[in-house]
């Protein structure tokens, strides 16, 4: 390593640090101290400043903002007031930024190795042999196999994994002493995710420094010596990560914590409303229907599609599954594994290449378009990105009369107590429903993405990563209301995720998918006590959680 | 999104809300401006100038520019600036009709393309392909030597060579709409074929169409100004711009003036309808 300070040594250190957009104060006084071969988290929702704070420090606040500090050193060195140019030469230098999402953060048209040398032929007077070599050494220390090979590929033709190890290389490229991670692994699969962890353990260890920037308290708690709780733009608590998590003082935190769903049996609420609302420990009946016909069973599935040049792949094979009326049957794998497909089966928005899927005691995916379609109320769907499956030119309330519509009724007729109703189901205030859907949150969104599925007074939901995008203590509002319509309408969920945590969370009984089949199924207790497949057993080691 | 682009956003959104339309910026409002002047022009061109666009006075023939004659005289003594007024009329006109023509002709193929299946698809895009690959002004000049010249010859030739170019766009954009989520959504809630295509297929395929067409004018007045200074459009001695730039060829070294302001008057309309254009465009994509 260039820099090998003694460990203790402060590779960030800031006092009083201070943003504001205008006349909206962001991030109001936070004091932040990494040293060298530590992990100090900031966690906080969305909005509290917690990605603010860590782009300051790389003087990436954004056009609009006025960042103010008694002291911002990096490696010693003052960074306060730097000009745009002095600020470029100290990123990349003194510390690395890892951000989230690599798809966008890599240029589609160029290779990898010239993406990660970019760092070396800004900063360094490297010779290009000189630059290829570090930068294949880069792409070895940050775990990318064949970095021969990788060097010349560009971001597309890499896994998703592959292309966050990418963009780690070039943080790393320059060997900077502290690397600054805003949410690294929000995007990746578990086992994906567990090896990033990995990895960011190891620099630790070999004495680099590490700002990590997460909503999520279980891959803060894998990883993380210290803990710092933002809110509203200050820290609420701060202290070592055992001790925080366990026992913690601030009500932030308590409420973080609480929001983690892994280990959490059904029905016990996630959210601070929800549980004020429900005292944890009263168990609420459900019924159990067991002689009923399921509300909705696949027999055999498979499908294929066609690739560019004759061959085909196989999305889905050989899947069965059946969904009890009223029960959830959780799907879980990684992106890939074929669960978003099976949801386009179970929707019949796609024909299966064999087998059936039926509804009831009738047929479903057999039926011909204009059979399915006065049955097509009964089945609803909420997907993971809520914003694409609404009309960019409606507003919420077109949206949500547009789906109480039903054959036979005047298109033009009052719905306004009907739209009322559906809103106050989802926990929604009247305001929204001039608002277009760009201009809500995301809890927001799926909430009226949820109340558009029930406005036909669906039997079935298909949830497809319903709450993937958000962070831990919106998706613990979301899947708390999932829960509670479940209960009071009696709904059968197919409840989709990569996330093992919220699938245990909210099934009954579980199927693991993994490349297109269903390796295990069984009561959810079952199969995450005592798993049998490997490939289950894998997907349960990877996951992170909290140890207390 | 990360917690900067949503502040951002809400940003833009809050002050987009605070002055709604009002938010106008100086290139809009001066092209706006130049637009409403031709508009005039072209509605009661004898309001902004009296003089007779025809009227002969051979005394005067090659007058520069100067306070009593703005933009100068021609050969035969006409004030330019009496021409260029009256002939606003006539290019507006031609431009707005032929990117009407445009327009229709596209979005019938688009359509026609982006939703007749797989065969009318690929017939309808060879079909496109093959228009593509004549220049446009050729294939104007082809329906010229069929038609003959004109000023409604030209309006067709523009028309009909620039319409490839919007199906193309129609039948992606349209594409794009049918396989979008919110399509899906609406297949999901059990709405019918015909009231997906009108709820959220059409609108949302056609949306662009307006920025399209206020770029399109500004083009295809370019295009037949071209036609009718290689006299093949409106003939001489009508006060049309393209006609005009080709009478003041001939004197260019000497009478500058008779070329230039008619020229300047194309160009300043095409970008006028530019700006205008992008600025639809942006809103709406905004929205």
């Amino acid at each position: 390593m260039r820099h090998s300070p003694a460990p203790g040594a402060a590779l960030l250190s800031v006092t009083n640090l201070r943003v504001d957009f205008g006349q909206r104060e962001v991030v109001q006084g936070i004091d932040l101290r990494v040293a060298a071969g530590e992990c100090l988290a900031l966690v906080g929702e969305s909005g509290s400043g917690k990605s603010v704070t860590a782009r300051s420090v790389l003087g990436l606040a954004g056009s609009g903002s006025r960042v103010r500090a008694d002291t911002m050193e990096l490696s010693g060195r003052s960074v306060l007031d730097l000009s745009a140019r002095q600020w470029a030469t100290v990123r990349g230098r003194d510390a690395g930024l890892i951000s989230q999402d690599a798809l966008v953060s890599l240029d589609p048209l160029r290779p990898i190795g010239r993406e990660v040398g970019d760092a070396l032929r800004l900063h360094t007077r490297l010779t290009p042999t000189q630059r290829r070599a570090r930068v294949l050494e880069a792409l070895g220390e940050a775990g990318l196999d064949n970095p021969e090979v990788r060097f010349r590929q560009r971001q597309g033709e890499l896994s998703g994994g592959q292309r966050q190890r990418a963009l780690i290389a070039s943080a790393i490229a320059l060997r900077p002493p502290l690397l600054i991670a805003d949410e690294p692994t929000t995007a990746l699969d578990v086992t994906v995710q567990a090896q990033v962890l990995d990895l960011l353990r190891g620099f630790k260890e070999r004495g680099i420094g590490i700002l990590l920037i997460s909503h999520d308290l279980a891959v803060v708690a894998e990883i993380a010596d210290r803990v710092a709780v933002l809110s509203n733009g200050v820290i609420v608590e701060q202290g070592a990560t055992a001790e925080l998590l366990s026992s913690p003082t601030s009500a932030e935190t308590r409420k973080l914590i609480a929001a983690v769903p892994f280990g959490r049996p059904r029905g016990v609420p996630l959210s601070h409303a929800a549980r004020m609302a429900r005292p944890a420990g009263e168990e609420v009946p459900r019924s159990s229907p067991r002689q009923d016909p399921p509300a909705l069973r696949a027999v055999g599935l498979e499908k294929r599609f066609r690739l560019p040049g004759g061959k085909s792949v196989t999305a889905v094979a050989d899947v069965s599954f059946v969904l009890e009326p009223g029960r959830t049957l959780g799907l879980v794998g990684e992106s890939g594994s074929g669960k978003s497909t099976t949801a386009r089966l179970a929707l019949a928005l796609t024909p299966p290449d064999a087998g059936e899927v039926t509804l009831g005691t009738g047929a479903w995916s057999r039926l011909r378009e204009s059979e399915r379609r006065p049955l097509r109320a009964l089945v609803g769907s909420v997907y993971q990105d809520a914003l694409s499956s609404f009309d960019p030119r409606l507003t919420t309330s077109d949206i949500l009369t547009d789906a109480l519509w039903k054959p036979g009724r005047s298109r033009h007729g009052n719905r306004t107590r009907e739209v009322h109703h559906l809103l106050s189901t989802v926990g929604l205030s009247p305001d929204v429903l001039t608002r277009r859907p760009l201009h809500l949150s995301g809890g927001q969104r799926q909430r009226v993405a949820i109340a558009r599925a029930l406005a036909s007074e669906p039997q079935i939901l298909i949830l497809d990563e319903p709450v993937s995008a958000l962070d831990v203590s919106v998706q613990a509002t979301v899947l708390d209301l999932l829960d509670e319509l479940q209960r009071e309408l009696g709904l059968s969920y197919l409840f989709i995720s990569h996330d093992l945590g919220v699938v245990q969370h909210m099934s009954d009984t579980v199927a693991v998918m993994h490349s297109g089949r269903i390796v295990e199924t069984g009561p959810t207790p079952d199969v995450f006590g005592r798993p049998s497949h490997p490939y289950t057993r894998r997907l349960l080691a990877a996951s992170p959680r909290l140890p207390w | 999104m990360t917690e900067l682009e949503a502040q951002a956003a809400s940003a833009v959104i809050r002050r987009g809300r605070a002055s709604g339309f009002r938010r106008i910026g100086v290139a809009e409002g001066l092209s706006a401006a130049f637009l409403a002047f031709l508009l005039l022009a072209a509605l009661a061109p004898d309001l902004i100038s009296p003089l007779d666009p025809l009227g002969i006075d051979p005394a005067n023939a090659f007058e520069p520019p100067s306070f009593g004659q703005v933009l100068g005289t021609d050969e035969s003594g006409r004030s330019i600036f009496s021409r260029v007024v009256h002939g606003a009329g006539t290019s507006l006109l031609i431009g707005v009709a032929a990117s009407t023509i445009g327009l229709g002709l596209g979005t019938i193929l688009g359509v026609l393309a982006g939703s007749g299946g797989r065969i009318v698809d690929f017939g309808v895009s060879r079909f496109l392909e093959v228009l593509f690959a004549l220049p446009g002004l050729l294939l104007a000049l082809f329906l010229i030597v069929i038609v003959g010249p004109g000023a409604l010859t030209t309006t067709l030739a523009v028309g009909l060579s620039t319409a490839p170019g919007y199906a193309r766009i129609i039948r992606s954009q349209l594409i794009t709409v049918r396989g979008s989520a919110y399509v899906e959504a609406a297949t999901v809630l059990g709405l019918g074929r015909m009231r997906i295509l009108a709820r959220h297929v059409l609108p949302n395929t056609l949306a662009p169409l307006f920025a399209l067409g206020t770029l399109g004018v500004g083009q295809a007045i370019v295009w037949a100004s071209a036609l009718s200074y290689l006299g093949l459009g409106a003939v001489p001695p009508s006060p049309e711009w393209g006609a005009m730039l080709a009478a003041g060829r001939t004197y260019l070294s000497t009478a500058w003036w008779m070329s230039v302001f008619p020229g300047l008057f194309i160009v300043l309309t095409a970008i006028c309808a530019t700006v205008l254009g992008r600025a639809a465009g942006n809103r709406t994509r905004r929205r």
